[in-house]
């Protein structure tokens, strides 16, 4: 420990500590615009200019000088005070003072601290500055005459992202942040520069002069664009969401949140389900209302045996629904039901084998990492950055079977088909002898390698090979799985899967394609396979006019994620509390109520009115659920089917991370995004 | 004045060749294993007693430096950088080494390097002195023939290696971070102190960084002994030193002169004098353009040496001595220097990236006289919140002209200023 | 230095000659193998002679690949040192120091003569397209002032009248031998005040 005085107050603070922390320690507030706690050091802003004794007689940048015992430090002398005004003074004197027409206005470092720090008038009668537009695709709007040059954004891509696409052109007074010859950043986290820019040169165009700061009101909750489960915020106004902002999770997401996560908002407003709607006799769907909707259903319902009768349940579906859903299944005596509408063969035997057992934020406590059937940086670009986070640090041998991209850090490669799994028992192969040597490997399956005829034999083969490589042992788990659906963890954790004699989700589209099932309830399921149920009666209960309402006989309105206080999982088996920002649109209704309000329909009255006695049911009958935000590691167990490994190829299960659901399809922003990575890759070819 | 059996640099103005053969001629490469003999410490103990003050500017203890470079070699090699991006205006001495003088620097760099337990040298030579650096590789590529450097480098068992790197115009690479940083493959931006390159230099290994003639004199001193070095000049300042005298004098020219020479002695015996005559001198700015000038009153008397121009609030820098008669704009001569600087800024941090430019169009108007009165102090202000708030010294170096301007020179910028003033209200009383 | 500005219209694809190849190999051993970044200005030098005096987007790209730096750090680089031109210059590429030694000593004189010649100013083209003339900063050869450096040639001791000379020397394609213009080196005009026993040269009076 070091002992050191901050404004006269005498603290201790740990080896390694710069002054700038201490000062923070002792709360002594020290204003800043390059420091950032997330990046490198640049030291360039000169706003967190302290005096420090002993030292020279200037003021020192607090940022970057390490503490050491016995300093003495001022945070708010005649020196410092006098510095902190100068350095003020230059950084507005080529800023263009627009903060009226500024969409940081109102929560601008520069704004706020040039109000704490600065003078009252300009002596600056020079001519301004004045920086030409950049562009920097559909997400950033760009303003680079107010850049302030702290380099923030430089970094964040450099170091964080691990993109090369901006830097600093010129020198001196004519510096310019820009990206590689003005294109746009190739980061699935590149809005994230927009939170990092102190000032309003770099501010979120999709949003551009939709609102001022105080107008809005913040909700706390969960994103489900994948299954990270990022912690946001949500901006609304009325009744609308205007933007998403990163939660600081130190365990999920840092302070980061993907483009998708901030940007496919705006498709919450198009190809809104928002009233109920029936197929009339002419095959086309029609307005309808909850009561004759309900009819129709028990009608369909009433005709056909149980054993005819299947339900899925989409990506994006919160705990308590599923719960609710397969309750009323349960009564009603239905064993065709799942959630794994992609065919992975998972979650069926030990919650071990289906979560990110060692934690997010466990991956920077490995030594080695072996990532097979996944593109994590397209699946879960902020558990990417994590794993590049751990890579920075160095020694951390990275290999991959599966997919060959770009993920931002280098790796061994080890192959594409999943034979090359078998390869990594030889004691000649490669990666053998690192993960062999390593004490904490780590192994992230991606559900490329599961999504397929031998997943579970695959699923087996990987639960060995972890227990031989020590992936599992006493005090280490490093067996992950990388969900990509935000609702599967949670579906798995009720379990919404079929029972012995049930059929499976790819059972259940091949039998209904083949007019072997009569009537399914389809609760968010937006896959391509549904569309081979045209035979049997469907009802789609959901929020978007996707694919699911489009093969609908009924359709059931129901609620978004920022709709709705649910429960989520994420993929490392967190439940985690999504709040109510905005109400459904029209006749919507959040959809456990749906369930609810049907089961009462029938006369099959579930054990339950209202959220609250939802969720005590729930936790009664999974106590692990009611444990917010935390992690109860599960016992590891014997999951997967022993089987000899066929040949085939792992691909990623996502090809375009901009349109994953129906929320990003829907976004015009996304659809923006994908269009700016097209032209691209023509321009390319 | 310096004798001639004193002076280091015999052929400094290129009179003789520069091949090794010429050089041996003149003393180079002589007895160089047995100096390396002497051993690391021994070499750097000598370079202390010397008194030697490194000659880029700063004047900080040569041997001091090299002691505080580790004294094993342990993961890390060590390494010599010798700065020879010879950029600040009114400087032009490491030229005339390394184009006349290149071997003094090649054996220097081997002494030095190997005193730091070094095995390698690299000589960052401003890129615009393209036929210099050719010399000088030429040299170098000699030296490796004759077994002067390489493997066993003058039969001493030390391998040593010299390179040459070139520069691409950036003044900031003068700055010793900057310049390790460029060397690196990076924008020449000053890095953050400490740490310092002794510790994390190049390649985060331990560096010390040196100027051409600080390596360049080292061979001489260590044959020819510290006492003969610290005999010359005067305590904390002695030995010779390359001046350059530039700018209003009828011969400008480099001259290796003793330490603490008066700066009148320096221009009236080498350069000829000031044109017109002494009483026609207006002001001198003695060492490099970040030297705050000096009026013709104290260039009467002043010494020319660290702690002498130190007193006068001024300081020996570079030793580049630019002279201005009394038909000099000087308001316009210090404006041409803060346009230098403005240009050169590398435009990191915020006082410098700013301040150099606001300080310049300030000096802009001045020069017209387009000012209020109260923004001279202004100005003088600004050079204030520059100075000692930035990353590396180029802020103080930027400010400190202007404000010796200001101090030497206030009635003249008044004066402008009214004149200014008092021509504009009979333009208007004219066109009314 | 004036604004970065990437010329878009005379862009052209650039590979480095055979030769270079080897020269590059030479310039790779400099340096530790695994820092072979630091030959990132040795290698736009060379390909900016090999390219005609200035660095396409496709010289850039060429020595990063070379180096295994990114383009934007190599673009970074290129526009932050005052030697790469990223736009065409002409053949004779002048250089003119107007830093303070070289004004007091008549820099304004040779910028006089330069427009006289060629009718060009700082920042122009001559309409040939064989001169560029670039105002820089102090290039280091003060007691030789004022210098013109033309491509890689310091031209000292010059006036007006001199200027006109080198600039002719120049239009004629046999350029003047570079150098001081009065026949010196460091040394005072008129004869040396020091050194005086090493022969060859006379002494001041």
């Amino acid at each position: 420990m070091i002992k050191l005085t901050v404004d006269e107050k005498e603290i201790e603070v740990e080896e390694g500590c710069t002054v700038l922390q201490a000062c923070e320690i002792a709360g002594a507030e020290v204003p800043r615009f390059c420091y950032h706690d997330r990046l490198s050091i640049a030291g360039n802003c000169r706003m967190c200019l302290v005096e420090v004794k002993p030292g020279p007689p200037k003021p020192q940048a607090s940022c970057a000088l390490p503490a050491s015992n016995g300093q003495i430090i001022s945070t708010n002398s005649k020196m410092v005070k006098d510095a902190r005004k100068g350095v003020m003074e230059f950084l507005l004197i080529n800023h263009p003072l627009d903060c009226p027409i500024c969409d940081q206005g109102g929560e601008c470092d520069l704004q706020d601290q040039a109000m704490s720090f600065g003078a009252s008038k300009t002596r600056y009668i020079e001519n301004k500055r004045a920086v030409e537009e950049k562009s920097m695709g559909p997400l950033i709007k760009t303003n680079m005459t107010r850049c302030i040059h702290c380099t923030r954004c430089v970094r964040f891509s450099t170091e964080v992202a691990g993109v090369n696409d901006l830097g600093a052109l010129g020198r001196g007074e004519n510096m310019e942040i820009t990206t590689y010859l003005e294109k746009s950043i190739e980061s699935e986290l590149s809005a994230c520069v927009i939170d990092l820019c102190p000032v309003g040169a770099l501010t979120s165009k999709p949003y551009a002069f939709n609102a001022r700061p105080w107008e809005l009101t913040h909700i706390e909750t969960i994103d489900v664009m994948d299954g990270v489960g990022s912690n946001i915020r949500v901006d609304t106004r009325g009744n609308q969401v205007l933007r998403v902002l990163p939660r600081l999770n130190e365990e999920v997401n840092e302070e980061w949140i993907s483009d998708k996560t901030r940007y496919a908002i705006d498709g919450l407003k198009n190809q809104r389900l928002d009233r109920p709607y029936i197929r009339n006799k002419h095959g086309a769907l029609e307005p309808s209302d909850w009561d004759t909707a309900f009819n129709k259903i028990k009608d369909g319902l009433s005709k056909v045996p149980t054993n005819k009768v299947a339900s899925l349940v989409g990506d994006l579906v919160d705990v308590e629904s599923v719960f609710s859903l397969k309750l009323l299944l349960n009564k009603l005596g239905v064993e065709n039901l799942d959630c794994r509408i992609d065919g992975a063969e998972i979650g069926q035997d030990g919650r071990s084998g289906y979560i990110f057992n060692s934690g997010i934020s466990g991956i920077e406590n490995a030594d080695a990492l072996l990532i097979i059937g996944s593109n994590p940086r397209i699946e879960a670009p902020v558990l990417n950055a994590r794993i590049r986070k751990r890579y920075l640090k160095g020694n951390f041998p990275i290999g991959i079977i599966g997919p060959k991209s770009n993920l931002t850090y280098p790796y061994q490669y080890l192959g594409s088909n999943s034979l090359d799994i078998e390869k990594l028992k030889n004691k000649s192969n490669s990666f053998h002898k690192i993960l062999l040597k390593a004490e904490n490997p780590m192994i992230i399956v991606g559900m490329g390698a599961l999504v397929n005829d031998f997943g579970s034999i695959v699923l087996n083969f990987l639960r060995e090979l972890s227990e031989f490589f020590g992936v599992v042992q006493k005090g280490w788990n490093g067996f992950n799985v990388l969900q990509t659906a935000a609702g599967r963890t949670g579906a798995l954790d009720i379990g919404f899967t079929p029972s012995k004699k049930g059929l499976n989700a790819k059972t259940i589209f091949s039998e209904g394609e083949k007019g072997n099932l009569s009537f399914v309830w389809l609760l968010g399921v937006d896959s391509k396979d549904v569309l081979k149920l045209k035979k049997p009666f469907v009802v789609y209960q959901g929020h978007h006019g996707d694919v699911g309402a489009h093969i609908a006989d009924v359709i059931l309105p129901g609620a978004a994620y920022t709709e709705k206080s649910a429960t989520y999982v994420n993929t490392e088996g967190r439940p985690q509390l999504a709040r109510q920002a905005t109400y459904p649109p029209g006749e919507a209704k959040e959809d456990w109520k749906i369930i609810r309000a049907f089961s009462e329909y029938i006369n099959n009255k579930l054990p339950f009115d209202d959220l609250d006695g939802l969720r005590n049911k729930l936790y009664e009958d999974f106590p692990h659920l009611s444990f917010i935000d935390e992690i109860k590691k599960p016992r590891w167990s014997k999951f997967g089917t022993k089987g000899k490994l066929k040949s085939f190829e792992l691909n990623s299960t996502i090809n375009n991370f901009y349109m994953t659901c129906s929320i990003s399809r829907s976004s015009e922003t996304m659809a923006m995004c994908v269009d700016q990575l097209n032209r691209k890759k023509l321009v390319a070819e | 004045m310096l004798d001639d059996k004193d002076r280091i640099f015999t052929n400094i103005y290129g009179w003789k060749g520069t091949d090794v053969k010429s050089a041996q001629a003149r003393g180079d490469w002589h007895g160089t294993k047995e100096i390396l003999k002497l051993g690391h410490d021994k070499i750097i103990e000598i370079i202390k007693e010397s008194g030697l003050r490194g000659r880029g500017g700063a004047g900080f203890p040569s041997g001091l430096k090299w002691s505080f470079m580790p004294k094993e070699i342990k993961d890390r090699p060590h390494y010599l950088v010798v700065n020879a991006d010879e950029s600040e205006p009114g400087t032009c001495k490491d030229r005339d080494i390394i184009r006349h003088e290149p071997h003094k620097l090649i054996e220097g760099c081997l002494l030095a390097g190997y005193a730091m337990r070094s095995h390698c040298a690299y000589i960052y030579i401003r890129g615009e002195f393209y036929n210099e650096a050719l010399v000088l590789q030429k040299a170098i590529d000699e030296a490796y023939e004759n077994n002067l450097i390489g493997k066993n480098a003058s039969g001493s068992g030390w391998s040593f290696d010299v390179f040459l790197h070139r520069g691409a115009g950036a003044y900031i690479c003068g700055e010793e971070t900057a310049l390790l940083e460029s060397l690196e493959g990076k924008k020449g931006q000053p890095r953050l102190k400490p740490p310092f390159p002794a510790g994390v230099g190049l390649y985060g290994c331990p560096t010390t960084v040196n100027n051409v003639e600080t390596i360049a004199v080292a061979p001489t001193i260590l044959k020819r002994g510290a006492k003969w070095f610290s005999g010359l000049g005067r305590e904390n300042n002695t030995g010779s030193k390359l001046f350059c005298i530039s700018g209003h004098v009828n011969q400008p020219c480099n001259v290796e002169e003793e330490m603490g020479i008066p700066l009148r002695e320096l221009i009236e015996k080498h350069a000829g004098g000031v044109v017109g005559g002494w009483s026609n001198l207006l002001a001198v700015i003695p060492g490099g353009s970040s030297t705050p000038l000096l009026t013709k009153n104290v260039c009467d008397t002043i010494l020319m040496d660290f702690d002498s121009l130190k007193n006068a609030g001024t300081g020996l820098g570079t030793a580049g001595v630019i002279v201005m008669d009394k038909s000099t704009d000087v308001i316009k001569a210090i404006t041409k220097l803060s346009h230098f600087y403005k240009h050169e800024s590398c435009g990191q941090c915020t006082p410098c990236r700013e301040g150099t430019g606001w300080m310049w169009r300030m000096m802009e108007r001045l020069v017209l006289g387009d000012a209020e009165l109260e923004e001279i102090d202004v100005l003088l202000q600004v050079t204030k919140q520059v100075e000692g708030h930035t990353i590396c010294a180029l802020g103080d170096a930027a400010a400190w002209p202007i404000q010796g301007l200001i101090k030497n020179f206030r009635p003249l910028i008044e004066e402008r200023i009214n004149n200014y003033k008092n021509n504009l209200s009979i333009k208007t009383k004219v066109a009314e | 230095m004036s604004k970065t500005y990437i010329n878009t219209n005379d862009q052209f694809h650039f590979s480095f000659s055979t030769k270079a190849e080897k020269t590059i190999e030479n310039i790779l051993s400099k340096y530790p193998p695994q820092r072979k970044i630091s030959a990132v200005m040795p290698l736009l030098d060379l390909a900016q002679r090999e390219a005609g005096g200035w660095l396409p987007i496709s010289a850039l790209e060429a020595v990063a690949d070379k180096v295994g730096l990114a383009y934007m750090r190599v673009l970074e680089i290129a526009s932050f040192y005052t030697m790469y031109n990223l736009s065409p210059v002409g053949k004779w590429h002048l250089q003119i120091c107007g830093t303070t030694p070289c004004w007091l000593k008549g820099s304004d004189d040779i910028l006089n003569a330069i427009f006289d010649t060629l009718q060009i100013k700082p920042n122009e083209t001559s309409k040939t397209g064989d001169f560029t003339l670039t105002p820089v900063e102090c290039l280091g050869a003060c007691v030789n002032a004022p210098i013109l450096q033309v491509n890689d040639d310091f031209y000292e001791d010059l006036d007006y009248e001199s200027t006109k000379k080198l600039l002719e020397s120049l239009l004629k394609n046999k350029p003047l031998k570079f150098g001081s213009s009065i026949g010196r080196k460091s040394e005072p005009e008129t004869g040396t005040t020091v050194l005086l026993k090493v022969k060859g040269k006379k002494n001041a009076g």
